[in-house]
């Protein structure tokens, strides 16, 4: 075992070293995760608000779906998606299998349930709150959606980064629709695979400590961020 | 915070439209994991994409997936090394024509300690039955990639069926060759693979080159063009201009002066 520490300390000080090529594997993981996240926020969110405050026949199965989805098997969406952007499938003429794009797709498919639930959680436990307020101001249910998507834009947060943390960290998607092309497509996770598979577990295991570190400094990042936007909240309040 | 984020989206978006505007020509190589762990494709490329300015974009995954994925359109040249599946593909008008690019070998790599005892045996199908005599571990792909179709055919050959102790000693690990070496060298299996992937292991354990140079053991590469006549979207040109070179002087040139260690992992033997 003393020369797979010899071997991993060699493998971080590569990599700190700013080796160009892992950056830009570093780079793509973020833009593509960060990309599928705020797709996923977009689309997210209202629907779990919308699900929250209205009332319809159905509503009780939608929420267990949803709920259910946020546990969909990376490998599963990677090859639903490669069968809709494949050269036979539907999507084929837009050309986008083995494309960065193609990758964000993919997360967005596993992200947003995960966004829409949480954001079903606690848009709900708000809106409890907030209810007799409401009515007496003669807002409609889905009138206030907005309204309660804002006050609680600090807990959605967290909503964010569970989705993040789930794109970030998969793999299964990604490398089917992805295709882990050198310099195009290859990401973090998928060099933490191929890396694996050449038996360079040293080199694999340093660069999921890197992985790790950015998780880290992204969370560390937002919450910060969101520590200060609740101080000056209260300053204003 | 609101503003902040729609500046962050858009900076963001910036930084997509580049590389994704900006394309150079490329295609698409469905291919196998030996060529690309082994550190060959990395090798020759950059040749060929310096000549040519068309950039060449490999996936690698197991020679069955390989051929599916170019069966759904997903790749505008194959490579790989199971020929008569290769020759099916042609044949069923997926390809346009195959052609021989190189050659290396298959091994069988084992613990050094060789409960089985074949170490020097020059019969892979002997060895094979010592093994399954024994009861040793044995680690297969188990996913149909052309290591594996190798595999089974020496089974065949042996008149055992391996998959009857499926979970004994018998180990499918579904996966490619490097994990699957993984899991060799964790458990002290036998295994069947291709040398370049071999030469270029980084966590061989204890496990060590027990049996190699029976002529059956032989691994030729071929290349096909995908039809342009099945996927319109083929980029057939490019392709074509791919394996001209692969198959000429400067790509059969490239193959050959590629080592490792000083060992040479792949033959040229294109016509």
């Amino acid at each position: 075992m003393q020369g797979f520490a010899a071997e991993f300390h060699s493998a971080i000080s590569l990599i700190l070293n700013g080796d160009a090529e892992l950056w830009a594997i570093v780079l793509l993981s973020l833009k593509v995760s960060v990309f599928a996240v705020m797709i996923a926020a977009l689309i997210g969110m209202p629907v779990g608000a919308a699900l929250a405050v209205a009332r319809f026949p159905g509503r009780r199965v939608m929420i267990v779906l949803m709920n259910a989805l946020m546990g969909l098997p990376p490998v599963v969406v990677g090859l639903l998606v490669y069968l809709m952007l494949s050269r036979s499938g539907p999507l084929g003429v837009l050309e986008l299998l083995y494309t960065p794009t193609a990758m964000i797709i993919a997360q967005v498919v596993l992200v947003t349930p995960i966004v829409s639930a949480l954001t079903r959680q606690v848009v709900e436990m708000l809106a409890e709150e907030y209810s007799e307020q409401l009515r007496s101001l003669g807002v409609s249910r889905l009138a206030s959606v907005p309204v309660l998507l804002w006050d609680a834009r600090l807990a959605l947060v967290t909503a964010l980064l569970a989705g993040f943390g789930r794109a970030i960290a998969e793999v299964g998607a990604v490398i089917i629709v992805g295709g882990n092309i050198n310099h195009v497509t290859r990401v973090m996770t998928t060099t933490i695979a191929l890396e694996t598979s050449k038996g360079n577990l040293a080199m694999a295991l340093a660069l999921g400590a890197i992985l790790i570190g950015i998780a880290v400094a992204v969370n560390a990042m937002v919450s910060t961020l969101s520590l200060r936007a609740e101080r000056e909240g209260l300053r204003h309040a | 915070m609101i503003r902040n984020f729609i500046r962050a989206a858009l900076v963001s978006l910036g930084f997509f439209a580049g590389p994704l505007s900006a394309e150079s020509p490329f295609i698409v190589v469905q291919s196998t994991t030996s060529t690309q762990n082994s550190g060959l494709l990395d090798y020759i490329l950059p040749g060929f994409e310096a000549e040519t300015g068309i950039d060449v974009r490999v996936v690698a995954v197991g020679t069955g997936q390989a051929i599916r994925n170019a069966i759904n359109g997903d790749g505008d040249v194959l490579l790989v090394h199971a020929k008569p599946a290769e020759e099916q593909f042609v044949a069923d008008g997926w390809g346009v024509e195959r052609l021989d690019v190189m050659y290396n070998d298959f091994i069988l790599v084992g613990p050094k300690s060789d409960p089985a005892n074949v170490k020097g045996e020059m019969d892979i199908v002997a060895a094979l039955t010592a093994v399954s005599e024994a009861e040793a571990p044995f680690a297969s792909r188990g996913d149909d990639s052309g290591t594996h179709k190798a595999e089974m055919r020496h089974w065949d050959a042996s008149g055992v069926d391996p998959t009857d102790a499926s979970g004994k000693w018998y180990r499918e690990t579904g996966s490619g060759m490097g994990a699957t070496l993984n899991v060799a060298s964790g458990m002290e299996a036998y295994a069947l693979t291709d040398r370049g992937t071999w030469q270029s292991f980084g966590n061989k354990g204890n496990l060590e080159v027990l049996v190699e140079g029976d002529p059956r053991l032989y691994n030729q590469y071929g290349v096909i063009l995908v039809n342009p006549a099945k996927h319109p979207r083929v980029r057939a040109a490019a392709g074509q201009r791919f394996i001209e070179w692969l198959t000429g002087p400067d790509g059969q040139a490239a193959i050959a002066s590629y080592k490792l260690d000083g060992e040479q992992l792949f033959f040229p033997n294109a016509d």
